[in-house]
């Protein structure tokens, strides 16, 4: 095998999120001109997820791709202080922290494309600031979803952390999508930090509820895309549409053979179903 | 033959099935429990010592003690099974969200081991109907 270095540039930004000092890690490729898209992980996981994102030249050649793992996850480090508090993200913290970085690259009305916890918040930029913004994309996205497990089970001394993780969504992918990929996806999860995943779902369990307020989306204000695999039993494509009935002009798409991770579980196949739409928000204004 | 025996049988294959998965035993190597599946109205008590399973005995049981319980109808474990299961039907915890199947007893070891409990549970997913039934 030949050495081969990707076309992505890492590199540690430091800012303030909510008036606290963090340093946070961030991927990107792509013109520094082109349209830029910003890309939020899962609960519980980090910004490797889309690496494959990062190097489609196909979305590349247009787009300056931007992916930041979230302060506590990744190689982003908790803020000072994080060992006498428990990780929490709440609706509140995760919009100020998207805004706060954008704010930080000086981002002129980026794209946000976010999956699941990811997927959720872009509902709250659309409801809360879609000014803002020139597209919103939400990957396993919906307003609410009924919880399956309690989450006491993610943060516990007789219970590896990292393995419960990954066993409780190695379900959510589609058997179909390949093996090496899959694990990697996986392997995210085995990585984190202990009560990482259970704090993000507070934002998704119990915080983030927003079936009061999706209804006063207006996507001729800023593009709602949501697209959401059919293996996912978490956030079901049943969950997606039922949001996207109660907003006029979101487009929704249900990607067969995909589950919960489709960036990062089956790349390839994602790309079919992902490229349409940058396609269409490359023509937006 | 009903569809009850049919899913049993296949269970029952579980001895020599996860014995030919050395990475599923090496996995599963501090699990020692003896836990229940029920389909419809045939009990299984699977014991499983140092990740591998050492037997499946058919119930009724006498004052027989198991850590946990997961139990379906036939129809649902038929539809788990699959080779390629349909979505909502391919993963145990998909099938305990809808009510399909329930997860009863002591859950710390299932927990603590779930993957490779997971990952046992579907292994009769290799199985071919004709070689499960014969």
């Amino acid at each position: 095998m030949k050495p081969r270095f990707e076309p992505v540039v890492g590199r540690y930004l430091h800012l303030e999120i909510s008036g606290r000092p963090n340093r946070l890690y961030i991927e990107e490729a792509g013109p520094a001109d082109g349209i830029p898209l910003v890309c939020l992980h899962t609960a519980g996981a980090d910004g490797r997820q889309f690496r494959h994102i990062l190097n489609d030249e196909a979305i590349t050649r247009h787009f300056r791709v931007i992916v930041f793992d979230m302060p506590w996850h990744g190689k982003s480090l908790p803020p000072e202080g994080f060992e006498r508090e428990e990780y929490k993200l709440t609706t509140t913290s995760y919009t100020e922290m998207i805004l706060d970085v954008c704010g930080a690259l000086d981002l002129d009305r980026p794209v946000v494309m976010g999956c699941s916890i990811g997927g959720r918040i872009v509902l709250n930029l659309a409801i809360e600031h879609a000014r803002r913004f020139r597209a919103l994309i939400g990957l396993e996205s919906a307003d609410y979803q009924q919880p399956w497990y309690d989450t006491d089970w993610l943060h516990r001394p007789d219970v590896h952390g990292g393995e419960v993780c990954a066993g409780l969504v190695s379900g959510m992918m589609a058997p179909q999508s390949p093996s090496a990929s899959r694990h990697e996806t996986l392997w995210m999860y085995k990585s984190g930090g202990p009560g990482v995943f259970k704090g993000d779902l507070y934002f998704y369990r119990i915080d983030g509820d927003l079936r009061e307020k999706v209804g006063c989306i207006d996507t001729s204000v800023c593009p709602l895309f949501l697209l959401t695999g059919e293996y996912d039993f978490s956030c079901t494509p049943e969950d997606t549409k039922r949001t996207a009935a109660k907003i006029k002009g979101a487009e929704v798409t249900i990607m067969e053979r995909l589950g919960h991770f489709p960036m990062s579980e089956n790349p390839a196949h994602f790309r079919t179903y992902i490229l349409p739409v940058l396609e269409k928000v490359r023509g937006l204004k | 033959m009903d569809a009850s025996e049919k899913i049993a049988r296949r269970f029952e294959a579980l001895p020599r099935l996860i014995a030919a998965d050395p990475d599923l035993v090496r996995r599963g190597r501090f699990l020692d429990c003896d836990f229940e599946i029920g389909l419809g109205a045939i009990l299984l008590l699977v014991s499983v010592r140092a990740g591998q399973v050492t037997s499946v005995a058919r119930g009724p049981f006498l004052l027989k003690s198991s850590v946990f319980a997961i139990r379906a109808d036939a129809e649902t474990w038929e539809a788990f099974l699959e080779p390629r299961p349909k979505p909502g039907w391919h993963d145990i915890l998909a099938l305990t969200k809808t009510g399909r199947a329930r997860i009863e007893g002591n859950l710390q070891p299932f927990m603590a081991n779930l993957q490779v409990i997971k990952d046992m549970l579907a292994a009769p997913r290799a199985l071919a109907p004709k070689e499960a039934v014969r």
